[in-house]
């Protein structure tokens, strides 16, 4: 048994974030994070080879071990990229020391609540997870305490708050619809006894409860018309919370609704969720779609692509079935991957550049061609084109989507194809043309960037065996 | 009065809805502060008598909890803000009071007739608490909505949460670890807010949201 794994990977963060707090040189603080973010990964790679035994608090099943795997990933990527970012910022002047003690220590604590929302066996720790890391991610987005960064936060705070607060109703009811069949106390919060027993609780308040927390959750997820918090928080914010706003707390939400949609799937008399997932998906790919457009700002282009990804991911989900789960599962994983490779692209981008405006930054192939093919392969990826694994993934949905229902096959396809005309139009104007005046030499670990990049060529290459099966059975279990 | 512990319940969960009503009136800071605290006592009584009918002590705690930060500290922090800032001058609302009011008898008709035939095999307790939690909680909302003012808002967030409250605790049993991590939640909310606030202060001289709705990135 395996739980010294498990209790590394929640505590390592949440320990490093009162040390990071203490800690005043930015380099050695830098080191720590990335110490603690590998150390956290390293102790969620053991869970593979041995899980630990399930108690009421926590567990470790096939569904969340890979997400796990994959948010501890990408935090240790993120870390690395965000010591370079932070140090421009320093020199720049964007940031004070003190504010980036306060940034560490809350980049840590988040991702140990994400850990801790994504590793526990209770609804209502889960719960206290997700709102965590919103607060965390709410005084980040904040910290550049500009006009525009103190109006993301607080949209991002109420919205956020709203959301968390109608999951919480959700939550009671879930906890009132268990106690009479399972008893009164931690079992009737935890996920496995209310799974157990699904097929007995009562249908009607169930759904309700479902409802709940969909559009609870919904708003953490970004699901039109609950997203507008996102493209704000995305922009305003230092450039490694965007790459971890979107590559993991989206799905973290997400993990929480689809938990959920397994106890409705499992009781026959519930209202359906599947409709109301595939229709709220299919609205924020087409919104985002259309949206993308319009954009001058290069991080409020790719937040509202994340919109978009959330929204087909949401949709291969409410579509259920097995081909669709797994399309939905690898899409999840892959979007976090490319998502997360542009914005650490997307940082340097507009450190060299000095600026966030898409009419500004002109001709990066010439002035940096290194980092013009991190973004161009990123956009290329995220966009859908193979070989890259999020061509995969929509490639599956489509067709499974024209094979069940044809209707919506031609309104999924529309949006991505709407959403494939936008980014292209963009990249081109960013890569080629004539070089803006300001630039600046870069200084910069592109690793992580090409990290992600090589992962997700991998995948849609050849996806390996043991995660082909894996997914499969996660499938299976989502319904 | 009370014939019996039903009717005690019913009279504070009731007495909690009608003081939301009494909050989305209110037109100036301080009553609003006032207003609040009173809700914040309510439902410290109605949290320890569910401690007393259940026989749980530990929602003594949460009781406790309610009185002392949400009757005591916050609003009166709050009221520092207010009188530091010196905005004690009429706070406008969106639509008129009338028309907040309707929507308000309409979103706790909803509230009712949503959650009582759902719950039909539950205590009446039970189901009652929760139909006036789900009222308190969207009319806490409405207020959010309704207002431009950083504090109102705030004000409505918390009496969002007071709502939260009476149905954590009125659902019988529920484990521990949820009431008070909701009710530390809340102050963390309020330390979130109180940055926030002063940092618009710091910034515009004013909290009044709208002014910030100038700063959006995409406007500039």
């Amino acid at each position: 048994m395996n739980d010294v794994g498990l209790t590394l990977v929640l505590c390592a963060p949440i320990t490093a974030a009162v040390l990071l707090a203490a800690i005043k040189p930015y380099r050695i603080a830098a080191l720590v994070n990335i110490a603690a973010s590998l150390l956290a990964f390293a102790a969620a790679s053991t869970l593979f080879w041995s899980a630990p035994a399930d108690n009421d608090i926590l567990f470790v099943d096939g569904f969340n071990i890979y997400l796990i795997a994959l948010n501890t990933f990408v935090g240790l990527t993120t870390s690395i990229f965000s010591a370079t970012y932070i140090s421009h910022e320093l020199e720049t002047g964007c940031l004070t020391p003190v504010h980036l003690r306060f940034y560490h220590a809350m980049f840590q604590l988040m991702m140990g609540a994400m850990s801790l929302a994504l590793a526990s066996n209770n609804i209502g720790l889960m719960w206290v997870g997700i709102e965590v890391a919103t607060l965390t991610t709410v005084l980040m987005v904040g910290i550049y305490r500009t006009h525009e960064a103190i109006e993301a936060a607080w949209k991002y705070f109420i919205l956020g708050s709203v959301g968390i607060s109608l999951a919480f109703f959700g939550t009671i009811l879930i906890y009132l619809v268990a106690q009479p069949v399972i008893g009164e106390g931690l079992t009737a919060m935890s996920w496995t006894s209310l799974i157990a027993s699904a097929a007995q609780l009562e249908p009607h308040l169930l759904s309700l409860a479902f409802a709940f927390l969909l559009i609870g959750y919904g708003t953490k997820v970004g699901l039109v018309p609950l997203h507008a918090w996102l493209p704000d928080a995305h922009a305003e914010g230092p450039t490694p919370v965007s790459a971890v706003l979107s590559g993991l707390l989206l799905n973290v939400a997400l993990y929480a609704i689809l938990r959920f949609k397994m106890i409705l799937a499992a009781n026959p008399n519930t209202l359906s969720p599947g409709p109301a997932l595939a229709v709220m998906g299919l609205v924020s790919l087409l919104f985002a779609s259309f949206m993308l457009y319009r954009r001058r700002d290069i991080k409020r282009l790719f937040a509202y692509s994340s919109i978009e990804h959330m929204g087909i991911i949401t949709f291969a989900f409410g579509l259920g079935g097995p081909i669709a789960n797994f399309a939905g599962l690898l899409h999840m994983t892959m979007h976090s991957l490319t998502k997360s490779a542009i914005f650490y692209a997307v940082g340097h981008v507009t450190q060299a550049k000095g600026t966030q405006k898409l009419d500004n930054i002109c001709g990066l192939s010439e002035t940096h061609p290194a980092l013009a093919w991190g973004l161009g392969l990123g956009v290329v990826a995220i966009a859908g084109l193979p070989p890259f694994g999020v061509f995969a993934s929509e490639f599956l949905i489509t067709t499974t989507t024209f094979a069940r229902e044809p209707l919506l096959a031609i309104l999924f396809a529309a949006g991505l194809l709407l959403a494939f005309g936008a980014l292209l139009m963009r990249l081109q104007g960013v890569l080629f043309g004539a070089p803006t005046a300001h630039s600046s030499p870069l200084k910069a670990s592109l690793v992580p960037l090409f990290a992600h990049l090589a992962l997700v060529l991998w995948a849609g290459i050849s996806l390996p065996q043991p995660l082909v099966e894996w997914f499969q059975r996660v499938a299976e279990l989502l319904g | 009065m009370f014939a019996s512990g039903y009717d005690v319940t019913h009279f504070l969960s009731g007495l909690m809805l009608l003081v939301s009503f009494m909050l989305l009136y209110q037109d100036r800071m301080f009553p609003i502060l006032n207003v609040f605290a009173f809700q914040a006592l309510v439902l410290a009584l109605a949290v320890a008598w569910q401690a007393f009918i259940q026989d749980a002590p530990h929602l003594y705690i949460t009781a406790g909890m309610a009185l002392v930060m949400k009757a005591g500290v916050i609003p009166r922090a709050l009221r520092r803000i207010v009188r530091k800032l010196g905005i004690h001058r009429d706070i406008e609302t969106v639509v008129s009071v009338g028309m907040t009011l309707i929507a308000a008898v309409l979103l706790t008709l909803l509230a009712i007739l949503v959650v009582v035939p759902l719950t039909g095999t539950r205590a009446a307790e039970t189901r009652e608490d929760l139909a006036f939690s789900l009222a308190i909680v969207l009319l806490g909302l409405l207020m959010m909505i309704m207002r431009r003012n950083a504090i109102s808002q705030i004000v409505g967030f918390m009496s969002m949460e007071n709502g939260l409250i009476l149905a954590a605790t009125a659902a019988k049993g529920m484990p521990l670890v949820v009431e008070i991590s909701v009710a530390f939640s809340v102050l963390i909310a309020f330390f979130v807010f109180g940055v926030f606030v002063f940092r618009i202060r710091e910034r515009f001289d004013t909290i009044d949201v709208n002014v910030l709705d100038k700063y959006r990135g995409e406007r500039k």
